[in-house]
C-alpha cells in the first residue's frame, strides 16, 4: 500500500516509492537521500514541516513537499 | 614554487571549514548549520617546508547546478583543477555523503577521504571498517574530528602523497542495465574528441539530462557535429531523462559500500539531541522557546555588555578625554586641535568604542547559538509562519544572521534554490537590526528606558522581524509573484559549542567593528567635524556652520516624526556610510555642551529628546537605509545597481513612515 508522508504518524515509516513533485524538487529530494527505496521513519508530524529520519539523521520537509513523497508502507 | 592545490569538498555542515581553519591557521567563520560557507576561500598550508594552496568550497549535496553555492563548487572542481580533493564525509550520515563521493569518482579526481566527526558517530554506536571502505572507494580513508584537530595531520600527509601518485584512477562500477547502455552509447559519440572533461563523466552528465554541460561544451568549441548529436539526444530524452535512475544508481552504490563497511546498532540510540528537540521543535513550545532564547540573548547582552562592562569602558574613555584635554591645554595646543581631539575623536569615535563590550557579548551569544545547531531548528519552527508571508524557513536563518551583521545575512541567501525567495530575503534582511545599531539603541535606552533595557531591545528586534514579514508579504503580492519554494533542511545534532569557534566568530566581528571605528567612521566623523566648525567666521557646532545649514535644510523632513533638530537629522545621514557614526555624530554635536554633567551623551540625549521622540528615532534607525557595506553586497549578489538603489530608498521611506505613525499616534494618546 502507498501513502504520502503527511498521512503517517510518529514512529511509522516505509520505503520511498515515488515523488510527485516538479523536476527540480524531485531531484533535490532524491539527492538528499529520499531516492527510490530509501527507508524513512517519521519523527514528528503534527504542525509545521515533517521531520523524518533517514539512516538516523534528521531532515525537515515542508508540508507541501512532504505530501508529494509517496511511501510504500 | 607551486607544489599543488588541495580542495576541500563535502556536504553542507560536514566540517570543511573546521578543517580549513585547522590546516591553514586562518579564521574562517564556522557554524553548526548547513550553508555557513557560500563562497570559495583560499589559504596556504606548509608541510615539510613546502607550501600548498588549500581551497575551501561551499558545502554541497551534489555536483548539479541548483543553487549559487553549488555552482561555485562545481565550477571550481571542473576548471580550477585541484591536484587532490579531500572529500570530507560526515561519519554519522555516510550514505548521503557518499553520494557526492561517487560523483567525484566519476570526475576521475584524486581523492583522500576524511571520515569526519567519528566521535559523534561512536556515540550513536556506529562502527566502521576503514579498510573495507577504502577498498571500495579506491582512496585512502582517515578518521577525523576536525574541530578538535584530530586526524588533520594524517589527512594532509595522505593528500600530499596523493599529489605525487601517478597511478590512474579506476572507477568503481556504479551503473548497470539501460542506464549503462546509454552512457556507453554517449561515450561512443564523444570519443576521439578533445573534450575538456573526462569522457565518462561528460557522458553521464548528458544522459543525466544536465543542460549545463552542453553550454560548457559549446563554450570550449568542440566539434559542431558532437553538439548536434547531443542536442539530438536531448530532444528524445529530456522529458524522460535518466536523472532519477542515475541518482538511484549512485545511492545503490553508496548503500553497498555502507553495507560492507558500516556496522549500525539494531536499535537506534536515543541521543540528547532527540530529547532537546522534543522541546525546541514542539508544536506549542517551538516559537515560545525561540522567543525566550532571543530574550535571554538580549537581556544578557544588556546586563553584561552594557551595565557591567559598558559603564566601565565609558568612564575610562571619558576619563581619558579629560586627561587629554588638561594635557592639551597645558601644552597650549591651538583651540581647533583641542576641539578636534575632544569633540571629534573622544566624543565622536570614543562614543563608538565605548560599545565594544556590548557588541562583544552579543556576538559571543549569537556565535554560541550558531555553533550549537539551534539555527536549523529556528528555521524549522518558523517555516509555517514564514510561509504565510510568502517565504520559507530557510529565509529565517538569513534573517537571524542579519542580527549580527546584514552582509553575511545577505550572502547566506545563496543557498536558496528559488530566485524569488532569494530576492525577497535580501530585500527584507536590512530590517534585522545589526550589531552596529546596538550602540544607538543603547544610548537612548540608557537615557529613557534603562529599567527595561533588555526588554526594549528585544521588542525593537521583534518589531524589525514583524516589519520584515509584512514587507515580504507585500513584495510577494507585487514584485515577486509565484509560489515559495519547498523547504528541506537537515537538522544537525546539537553540539556543545567549542570555545575557539565562538571566540573566533566574536573576534571577527569585534575586530571588524574596531577597525571600522578607526577607518571609515573616523573619516565620517572628521568630515562631520570639519563641516561643523566651518566656516571659521561662525560659532562652531552652531546651526550657522555648514553642517548646521545642511541639517536645517533637512530637518523639516523629520519633524512629523518628532525629532526635527538639525543635529539629529545629519546624524541619520552620517549613519549611511556606517551605522555607528550616528552615535559618533550625536556625541560630537551634543556632548560638547554637557561636559560637566558626567555621562555626557546620555545626558545630552535626555535634554533633546522625550521618551516618545526617542522611540520614534530608534524606530527610524531600526528601519531606515542600511549601511553602505550592505548596499554594496546587494549590488554584488544581484549584479545590478538597481536593487541596492531600490533598497536604499524603500527602507528610508518605510523607516520614516513608521516613525511618523509612532510619533503621531503616541502624541494623540497623550504620551510625550
Amino acid at each position: 500500500m502507498t501513502k504520502n508522508l503527511t498521512s503517517l504518524g510518529k514512529g511509522e515509516g516505509g520505503r520511498v516509492n515515488s515523488i510527485e513533485a516538479g523536476r527540480y524538487a524531485t531531484k533535490r529530494l532524491y539527492e538528499m537521500g529520499l531516492n527510490t527505496g530509501a527507508l524513512i521513519k517519521i519523527i514528528k508530524n503534527d504542525s509545521g514541516p515533517v521531520i523524518i529520519s533517514l539512516n538516523g539523521n534528521k531532515v525537515a520537509l515542508g508540508r507541501g513537499l512532504a505530501q508529494k513523497v509517496i511511501l510504500e508502507v | 614554487m607551486k607544489n599543488g592545490t588541495i580542495a576541500l569538498v563535502g556536504n553542507p555542515n560536514s566540517g570543511k571549514t573546521s578543517f580549513f581553519n585547522a590546516l591553514t591557521g586562518s579564521n574562517q567563520h564556522v557554524g553548526n548549520w548547513p550553508g555557513v560557507t557560500v563562497e570559495k576561500k583560499e589559504g596556504k598550508f606548509i608541510y615539510q617546508e613546502k607550501e600548498y594552496d588549500v581551497v575551501d568550497l561551499p558545502g554541497i549535496y551534489s555536483l548539479g547546478a541548483f543553487s549559487e553555492d553549488e555552482v561555485v563548487a562545481r565550477d571550481y572542481i571542473l576548471t580550477g583543477d585541484p591536484d587532490v580533493i579531500i572529500n570530507i564525509i560526515d561519519a554519522g550520515n555516510i550514505e548521503r555523503n557518499l553520494y557526492l563521493t561517487t560523483q567525484l569518482l566519476e570526475m576521475k579526481k584524486k581523492l583522500v577521504i576524511a571520515l569526519n566527526m567519528v566521535d559523534e558517530a561512536e556515540k550513536r554506536k556506529i562502527k566502521f571498517d576503514l579498510e573495507e571502505l577504502s577498498k571500495h572507494l579506491g582512496a585512502p580513508v582517515i578518521p577525523t574530528v576536525a574541530h578538535k584537530g584530530i586526524g588533520v595531520g594524517e589527512i594532509m600527509e595522505a593528500a600530499i602523497n596523493a599529489i605525487g601518485d601517478k597511478t590512474s584512477i579506476e572507477n568503481p562500477l556504479i551503473y548497470s542495465g539501460v542506464v549503462k547502455h546509454h552512457i556507453e552509447h554517449m561515450e561512443e559519440i564523444l570519443k576521439n574528441n578533445n573534450l575538456p572533461y573526462p569522457i565518462e563523466w561528460t557522458a553521464i552528465k548528458i544522459v543525466e539530462g544536465d543542460l549545463n554541460i552542453l553550454k560548457k561544451l559549446e563554450e570550449v568549441n568542440v566539434d559542431k557535429k558532437i553538439i548536434k548529436d547531443i542536442k539530438e539526444y536531448y530532444k528524445y530524452h529530456t522529458s524522460d531523462s535518466f536523472e532519477l535512475e542515475i541518482v538511484d544508481s549512485r545511492y545503490a552504490f553508496a548503500h553497498k559500500v555502507a553495507e560492507h563497511s558500516v556496522i549500525r546498532p539494531l536499535e537506534e540510540v536515543i541521543t540528547l539531541t532527540d530529547k532537546i528537540d522534543r522541546i525546541l521543535t514542539n508544536k506549542y513550545l517551538g516559537i515560545p522557546a525561540f522567543a525566550i532564547i532571543m530574550l535571554v540573548v538580549f537581556q544578557l547582552t544588556f546586563a553584561i555588555g552594557e551595565k557591567l562592562l559598558g559603564s566601565f569602558a565609558a568612564s575610562s574613555i571619558e576619563g581619558l578625554g579629560r586627561l587629554l584635554e588638561i594635557f592639551l591645554i597645558k601644552i597650549k595646543a591651538p583651540g581647533w586641535l583641542v576641539s578636534f581631539i575632544i569633540d571629534g575623536v573622544i566624543n565622536g569615535v570614543g562614543a563608538i568604542i565605548e560599545f565594544v563590550p556590548l557588541i562583544t557579548v552579543l556576538y559571543l551569544l549569537l556565535g554560541f547559538l550558531e555553533d550549537s545547531g539551534y539555527m536549523a531548528r529556528a528555521a524549522y519552527v518558523w517555516d509555517d509562519l514564514m510561509r504565510r508571508f510568502g517565504l520559507q524557513g530557510k529565509a529565517f536563518i538569513s534573517m537571524i544572521i542579519g542580527f549580527g551583521c546584514n552582509v553575511p545575512g545577505i550572502m547566506s541567501t545563496r543557498t536558496m534554490d528559488s530566485k524569488k525567495d532569494r530576492m525577497i530575503t535580501m530585500l527584507i534582511t536590512p530590517f534585522m537590526s545589526c550589531g552596529a545599531k546596538l550602540p544607538i539603541y543603547s544610548v537612548f535606552i540608557a537615557a529613557f528606558f534603562s529599567k527595561h533595557g533588555g526588554l526594549v531591545l528585544f521588542s525593537l528586534y521583534a518589531f524589525g522581524i514583524l516589519v520584515a514579514l509584512i514587507m515580504a508579504k507585500l513584495l510577494n503580492k507585487t514584485l515577486f509573484k509565484g509560489d515559495s519554494s519547498y523547504f528541506i533542511m537537515e537538522l544537525p545534532p546539537y553540539r556543545i559549542p567549542t570555545a575557539t569557534n565562538v571566540i573566533r566568530n566574536m573576534w571577527d566581528n569585534v575586530s571588524g567593528f574596531i577597525k571600522k571605528a578607526g577607518t571609515i567612521i573616523f573619516l565620517v566623523i572628521i568630515i562631520m567635524w570639519m563641516l561643523a566648525v566651518l566656516p571659521a567666521s561662525v560659532e562652531p557646532y552652531s546651526q550657522y556652520s555648514i553642517l548646521g545649514t545642511i541639517g536645517t535644510f533637512l530637518a523639516p523632513i523629520f519633524r512629523p516624526a518628532g525629532f526635527g533638530t538639525w543635529q539629529e537629522s545629519v546624524a541619520l545621514f552620517a549613519g549611511i556610510p556606517a551605522k555607528e557614526a550616528v552615535v559618533g555624530t550625536l556625541g560630537m554635536l551634543y556632548a560638547g555642551q554637557y561636559v560637566e554633567e558626567g555621562v555626557i551623551l546620555v545626558n545630552a540625549i535626555r535634554q533633546h529628546f522625550t521618551p516618545l521622540t526617542a522611540l520614534s528615532y530608534m524606530i527610524m534607525v531600526l528601519l531606515y537605509t542600511p549601511c553602505a557595506a550592505t548596499l554594496g553586497i546587494v549590488a554584488k549578489e544581484t549584479r545590478s545597481t538597481k536593487w541596492p538603489l531600490v533598497m536604499a530608498i524603500y527602507t528610508f521611506a518605510i523607516g520614516w513612515f513608521v516613525a511618523v505613525i509612532v510619533y503621531q499616534i503616541g502624541s494623540l494618546l497623550g504620551f510625550s
